[in-house]
């Protein structure tokens, strides 16, 4: 096969991006659960608080170091693989992703380390305001990223001479037409996350009777969040859509695997999408509904597939199929917010089994979603890499050669492989050891480690038992 | 007029964060050179402890450079990278794998060997990958038309290899010195023991590339043999920063040797800018060929001259709180 470095290098991003996309949904959800949970312990002073948060500070200090050794490789995929891209937008995404570094990097660099470490050592007040100061950190990251992706989706504010982008508004550049449904869908989505894994390790916890009362409070707390804003995304979905539509109709006809422009267009729950024959196999939908979701009309006319020319089309059946798992995602979501309703009344909640169990198992859900919500919109834009002006083939770097794109792609493949590896199982390490390693050491003070993210935690590399483990309790079987 | 004032101001922004960088990922990078050369583990306990709290911000700034230079000198990001594409992957590579080993390390107890390769490759890697970098950079880039022509192995001469091994001793060296200031006792014995040969395996390299730079590239020699005669004074200034590390490690003075190392850097570092300027991709464009549109550098200078003050004022703050020895068995409080 011909090594298409065009090819390979959408691989590597699409790779190295989704890879670290991982760890920041994740953390910024945690960081604000975090500083709740800080925030209840210097109202109230029940000490439950205080372990709740010292736990998932250290998973947080986990997670949040994985994030930063994979975020390091993306500040550079623009000049590596897209510098003819780079060059072209320079005058905007360089000072949007610099401001990302100034505002938000430095910030969460500044208070992690009084976070991770200064529990003891600063007055309550301090602690807690440096939680508040890292949370506010991720969110103001994923402001300006949200806002340079979002940019690259529906350009404004800029205006195109000699092959470079001149900024004419830097509010219209910043805040341009996706941006604001993009970054609540983000946010929700964050927040989704990181209560669906609380949720899911708490619930494994009260199935194993470790720590109940503090993992009865988490489990709750995450489920009242659930109920809420697991609906309210999908409404944020909805607007986000029909924005969409205005912006990039072939992307939202491939999301219905619409081939025709046309009215009645039914909402399909099963197709088989085929790019060559411009049509679907094996379809199975509701007549009228895609109108009527997109234009509140039965028969409203809906822009299709043939509205642009075939190799402009973005590969019809991937975006297809991610819409469908994200918003099948999204439902479930919606679904296990009401049945924690139902099971709230006599605590029944904190003692079905079944709904433990799936609680557990939803714990994935939420980055199935925003891998394959990503999907969508990254995907759903080929042939461009900025929105009806420059192809994906235009950004390359020239001097970029198939073999190159190889050795790097295998090359961060194994690397983060490797890196991971060893993270990920440490995570589970942290798990294991759960609530009751972090009460005791939340009252000795750090004397023999260092300040680092994932120093935090004082939990040994290696496998010791925990409890629970081989103690009599049998009901927990499951490996994960 | 506006233009060039900001390019100039940027220039110098820039250049601040790259000696930031090198000087204080330099001796943290330095540790994980002299790693396997250690004594013993405690050693090692003590090298790793030393550099912990303040580890942290140093990746920060390099990721600064990188998100700076798109925003001010564009061309400069858009050519480097490609140019050194492997070299940039090596580099990275390198900063990932120091990066975690530093966090599991402590957690491990058999499977420590593992992570002190991890951390000592990983720092050689990185090291070596960004003297090639400096060697590249005087090499200067095959271009046209804004763009990258080159091949991709263009960046890896016999003379960036040199420029490559230099900086690891470089690194080595200020480590050493490091080590001198941070430790007490057989370690800092042994800092003092490997100070003197590193800096004379410096000296040697630092020597070369003097001579053989001018023969590559006619401008520098201009610029070196030219009317411009003061230039002459930062070479002198860097000698004297030898004959300091030399004279104070002979007294066994414990600050000295360290400030006296991040002098000779300086005066190194200024000394290739003075060869070079105004040229940032050598040997076609200049400082304001490279710039980005002025509203751009403007935007974000409202910010980073802001914020750079509150970022160093941290800085210093962290190195204070962690002042004094790290003594075996102990981290710092
Ligand atoms: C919606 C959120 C979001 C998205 C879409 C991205 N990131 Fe990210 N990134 C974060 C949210 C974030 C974060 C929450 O702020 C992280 C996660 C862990 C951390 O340290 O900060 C982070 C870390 C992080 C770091 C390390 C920063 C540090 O040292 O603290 C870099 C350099 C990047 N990112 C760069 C990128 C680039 C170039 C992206 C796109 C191509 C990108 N990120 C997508
Ligand atoms: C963080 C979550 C993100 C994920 C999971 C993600 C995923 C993807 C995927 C799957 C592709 C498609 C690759 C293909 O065409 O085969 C892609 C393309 C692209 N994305 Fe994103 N993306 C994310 C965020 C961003 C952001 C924040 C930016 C910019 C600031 C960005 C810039 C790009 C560019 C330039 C491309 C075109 C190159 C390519 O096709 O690979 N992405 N991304
Ligand atoms: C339940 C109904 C949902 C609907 C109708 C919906 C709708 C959409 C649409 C239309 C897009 C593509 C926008 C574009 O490319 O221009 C999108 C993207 C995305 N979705 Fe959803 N979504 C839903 C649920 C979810 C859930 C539950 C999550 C995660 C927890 C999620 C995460 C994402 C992410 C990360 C993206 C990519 C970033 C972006 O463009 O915002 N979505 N969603």
């Amino acid at each position: 096969m011909d090594l298409d470095p065009l090819f390979l290098s959408r691989l590597q991003f699409a790779f190295v991006v989704s890879f670290h996309a991982i760890f920041p949904v994740f953390t910024i959800g945690l960081a604000s659960f975090i500083a709740v949970l800080e925030g209840l312990a210097y109202k109230t002073e029940n000490s439950v608080w205080v372990t709740l948060s010292a736990f998932w500070t250290k998973v947080f200090a986990v997670v949040f170091g994985m994030g930063v050794v994979s975020g390091i490789v993306m500040s550079f995929q623009f000049g590596t693989n897209w510098s003819n891209f780079a060059l072209a937008t320079s005058n905007f995404l360089g000072p949007v992703l610099s401001y990302e570094v100034v505002t938000a990097f430095f910030l969460e660099a500044a208070f992690l380390g009084v976070l991770l470490f200064g529990r003891d050592k600063v007055p309550a007040g301090v602690h807690l305001f440096a939680a508040v100061m890292v949370a506010l950190g991720t969110f103001i990251s994923s402001f300006w990223i949200l806002s340079a992706n979002s940019w690259m989706h529906t350009p404004a504010g800029a205006e195109l001479r000699d092959g470079f982008y001149h900024i004419t508004s830097w509010s219209e550049a910043i805040f341009n037409p996706s941006f604001p449904y993009r970054f609540a869908h983000m946010g929700l989505a964050s927040f989704l996350t990181g209560s669906f894994v609380v949720a899911g390790v708490s619930a494994w916890y009260l199935l194993l009777n470790r720590e109940v009362e503090a993992n009865r409070k988490a489990l709750s707390m995450c489920l009242w969040l659930i109920l809420f804003l697991a609906p309210t995304q999908a409404v944020v979905g909805d607007f986000h859509g029909l924005n969409t539509l205005e912006h990039q109709p072939a992307k939202v006809a491939a999301m219905e695997g619409n081939w025709e422009t046309q009215s009645n267009v039914p909402l399909l729950l099963f197709a088989w999408p085929d790019q060559d024959a411009q049509s679907n196999h094996f379809e199975v939908g509701i007549p009228g509904l895609a109108s009527l979701i997109l234009t509140h009309e039965w028969d409203g006319v809906v822009p299709g597939l043939d509205a642009v020319p075939e190799n402009e089309q973005p590969p019809v059946g991937i975006v297809f199929w991610s819409f469908r798992i994200m918003v099948g995602m999204g439902v479930l979501m919606i679904i296990a917010g009401l049945v924690g309703l139902a099971l709230r009344p006599g605590g029944r909640l904190y003692e079905t089994r079944w709904f433990l169990n799936s609680l557990r198992v939803m714990s994935v859900a939420p980055f199935l979603a925003v891998l394959s919500g990503w999907f969508v919109t990254e995907i759903g834009r080929f042939p461009w890499v900025v929105y009806g002006e420059m192809t994906l083939s235009e950004g390359l770097t020239p001097s970029l050669s198939g073999w190159m794109a190889l050795v790097t792609l295998i090359g961060y493949a194994a690397v983060y492989a490797a890196v991971f590896t060893g993270g990920t199982y440490y995570l589970f390490r942290v798990l294991q050891a759960g609530l009751e390693a972090s009460v005791e050491e939340s009252f000795d003070i750090d004397h023999d480690r260092p300040k680092r993210p994932m120093s935090a935690p004082h939990v040994s590399f290696e496998h010791e038992p925990y409890p629970g483990e081989q103690g009599g309790n049998t009901s927990y079987q499951g490996g994960h | 007029m506006e233009a060039f004032d900001l390019s100039v101001i940027w220039a110098g922004i820039i250049g601040l964060g790259v000696i930031m960088y090198v000087l204080m990922d330099g001796f943290d990078l330095g540790l994980g050179i002299l790693f396997p050369f250690a004594p013993d583990e405690g050693t090692r306990d003590v090298m790793m402890n030393s550099v912990a709290p303040v580890w942290d911000g140093n990746e920060t700034w390099l990721i600064l450079g990188g998100a700076g230079l798109l925003a001010a000198f564009p061309l400069v990001y858009t050519i480097f990278l490609p140019a050194l594409y492997l070299g940039v992957f090596l580099l990275l590579a390198g900063l990932i794998f120091r990066g975690v080993a530093f966090e599991f390390r402590f957690k491990a107890n058999t499977s420590k060997y593992l992570w002190n390769w991890a951390f000592a490759g990983g720092s050689m890697l990185a090291s070596f990958a960004q003297g090639a970098v400096v060697g590249a950079y005087i090499q200067g880039f095959e271009t046209e038309n804004l763009r990258y022509v080159g091949g991709a192995l263009d960046w890896l001469t016999p003379f960036t290899v040199l420029t490559g091994l230099g900086l690891m001793a470089g690194y080595a060296l200020l480590a050493s010195t490091w080590l001198i200031l941070k430790s007490e006792g057989r370690i800092q014995d042994w800092a003092y023991r490997i100070t003197i040969p590193l800096l004379v395996t410096v000296l040697v390299v630092f020597a070369i590339v003097s001579v053989w730079t001018p023969m590559i590239d006619p401008m520098v020699r201009e610029r070196w043999f030219s009317n411009l005669s003061v230039i002459w004074l930062l070479p002198a200034l860097g000698l004297l920063c030898a004959f300091q590390i030399v004279r104070s490690v002979r007294n066994r003075f414990e600050g000295m040797p360290f400030v006296a190392t991040m002098g000779l850097f300086v005066f190194t570092y200024l000394g290739l800018i003075v060869s070079r300027w105004p040229y940032v991709v050598p040997p076609d464009y200049t400082l304001w060929d490279a710039s980005s549109a002025w509203q751009s550098q403007l935007f974000l200078l409202i910010g980073v001259l802001f914020v750079i003050p509150i970022v160093l004022g941290y800085t210093a703050w962290t190195y204070w709180v962690f002042r004094g020895k790290v003594r075996e068995g102990e981290g710092y409080h």
